[in-house]
């Protein structure tokens, strides 16, 4: 329930020129809505699903360190350490096929 | 001799061209290709958008939607089907683009210009039919799966472009002895401050090829909105990451640029893939930005996963690479055992796509893998093994199509 809502905050509130749907729902766990909050502030989270399941736990810690800093994500270490561990539990392979 | 000919003076044959309107007769791309990734199969959606009908939804914010593989039976990609790709989610509309003006600028500038959009239609137009085409095109069909948008086929599309030449827009502020690199910048926008913006750049010998345009009409209409409207520039046998949209500053040089998207972003290992004209402002590190083009083909019919008559069906698709044309297309019936020559169509320019065909003789019922590989007129073949590297550039490894005959 909560982790909707957020998403309906975000997907509504960066409303542009283009209307954006509904991203899919994201798998309930620890770190839910903390992913679906930072990650939407840029981007549709459906980039989360099309990426898995062939990223390890490791690749989506350095996706998400790119996101701090390459993209500039206003995310600290604490809360991209939950993002990180919500995507590895979540979306991930346990090693490369 | 390169065939600089063949582009010049052909404007009005170009715009000529059959098919620059949506035709609904033919078959529709209704499914995903099995190579895909499973997460990508639960997101993607096909999707009309405003100006836009019926494209592949790989993403809604940033908007990034492929062409589907039934549009590309034509040569020229029609506005309304062509690819629409985006890295940061500020997209400007047609109205935000009202009163719209190309500053040019930089230090290796005897005095920089602002113009407005009468300033270019008073300029030499040229016209290019070219195509645009993604780096991480098929990026998702290859293996190993690397992060990134997971694109299909249809991250590309081919166009007549017309503008003036970027090197006669850059005569009316004088560009000095010295200049290095032309850097770019459009309209659209990051939502976080922190994200750097969307800015590439081209060494002076691409931006003074008489090729290189600032495209202020596509398909002899306004580009849409969501293909750079009002202006874009047009980098023809370079991948689409350089033709900047919603084209706003141009910057001469005399210094590399030297951001995320130039020294981070767009990369791959030096030698990897072959080039014509390397960038060597920007090589760094033994690796070196994604430039030209790779040879490729694509079977746009029939469609995979189709049913086909054994009685003999015809196979069409095209073909293209970086500037020197194609000059074989050979198909394969049986997954890339055997092949013979398919028949190519008249080139239509040499950054264009390149039609071929084949008709197939009676067959056994039953799976076939259909095969395209090209070779152009350099000699370059498509690959027979993925050249695997990190972001996922330039897959041209021959694609196999599945299909039923009965």
């Amino acid at each position: 329930m909560r982790l909707g809502w957020v998403a309906f905050i975000a997907v509504v509130g960066c409303r542009g020129a283009l209307a954006a749907d509904p991203p899919m729902p994201l798998k309930p766990g620890v770190g839910d809505s903390a992913t679906v909050a930072a990650c939407s502030a840029c981007h549709t989270t459906n980039y989360i699903l099309m990426n898995s399941p062939f990223l390890t736990p490791e690749a989506w810690t350095a996706e998400v360190a790119k996101m701090r800093s390459a993209f500039g994500a206003p995310i600290d270490e604490a809360t991209a350490a939950v993002i990180a561990g919500y995507l590895g539990a979540n979306y991930a392979v346990a090693e490369r096929p | 001799m390169r065939r600089r000919g063949m582009i010049a003076g052909s404007g009005a044959a170009l715009l000529a061209l059959p098919g620059t309107a949506s035709s609904s007769a033919a078959a529709e791309t209704t499914r995903l290709p099995a190579e895909l990734p499973e997460g990508t199969r639960q997101v993607d959606q096909f999707a009309n958008l405003p100006d836009k009908r019926r494209l592949l939804r790989l993403a809604d914010r940033p908007p990034n939607y492929e062409t589907p593989v039934d549009a590309f039976t034509n040569p020229v990609t029609p506005n309304d089907r062509f690819f629409v790709r985006y890295h940061l989610a500020g997209v400007p509309s047609a109205d935000d683009m009202d009163g719209w003006t190309l500053s040019i600028g930089g230090d290796a500038v005897d005095h920089p210009v602002r113009l407005k959009m009468q300033d270019l239609l008073d300029l030499p137009s040229n016209e290019v039919l070219a195509v645009c085409q993604c780096a991480g095109a098929r990026r998702g069909l290859g293996l190993p799966h690397v992060a990134g948008l997971q694109w299909g086929d249809g991250a590309m599309g081919c166009a007549v472009w017309r503008g003036p030449a970027l090197r006669d827009v850059l005569k009316a502020c004088g560009v000095k002895t010295g200049a290095l690199e032309v850097w770019l910048s459009g309209a659209d926008k990051p939502t976080m401050d922190g994200t750097p913006p969307y800015r590439k750049s081209i060494p002076m010998e691409k931006a003074m090829d008489a090729d290189t345009i600032v495209a202020i009409a596509m398909n002899n209409a306004p580009l849409p909105p969501l293909n750079g409207y009002p202006a874009r520039l047009v980098v023809p046998g370079w991948v689409g990451a350089y033709w900047m949209k919603h084209l706003t500053t141009i910057e001469v040089r005399s210094t590399p640029l030297e951001n995320y998207w130039m020294r981070d972003a767009y990369r791959v290992p030096g030698g990897l893939f072959p080039v014509d004209h390397p960038f060597p402002s920007q090589a760094a590190d033994g690796t070196v930005p994604v430039t030209e083009l790779v040879v490729n083909s694509l079977i746009a019919d029939p469609l995979e996963g189709h049913e086909v008559d054994r009685s003999g069906f015809v196979i069409r698709g095209i073909a293209w690479d970086r500037g020197a044309g194609i000059n074989r297309v050979e198909v394969s019936l049986d997954g890339g055992h055997n092949w013979q020559d398919a028949l190519l169509d008249r080139p239509l320019g040499r950054y264009a796509y390149r039609l071929f065909s084949t008709q197939t003789n009676l067959m056994r019922p039953g799976p076939y893998q259909l095969v395209s590989r090209a070779t152009s007129n350099s000699g370059e073949k498509q690959v027979a093994r993925l050249k695997v590297n990190p972001g996922g550039y330039f897959n041209n490894l021959p694609r196999p199509i599945p299909v039923l005959v009965t």
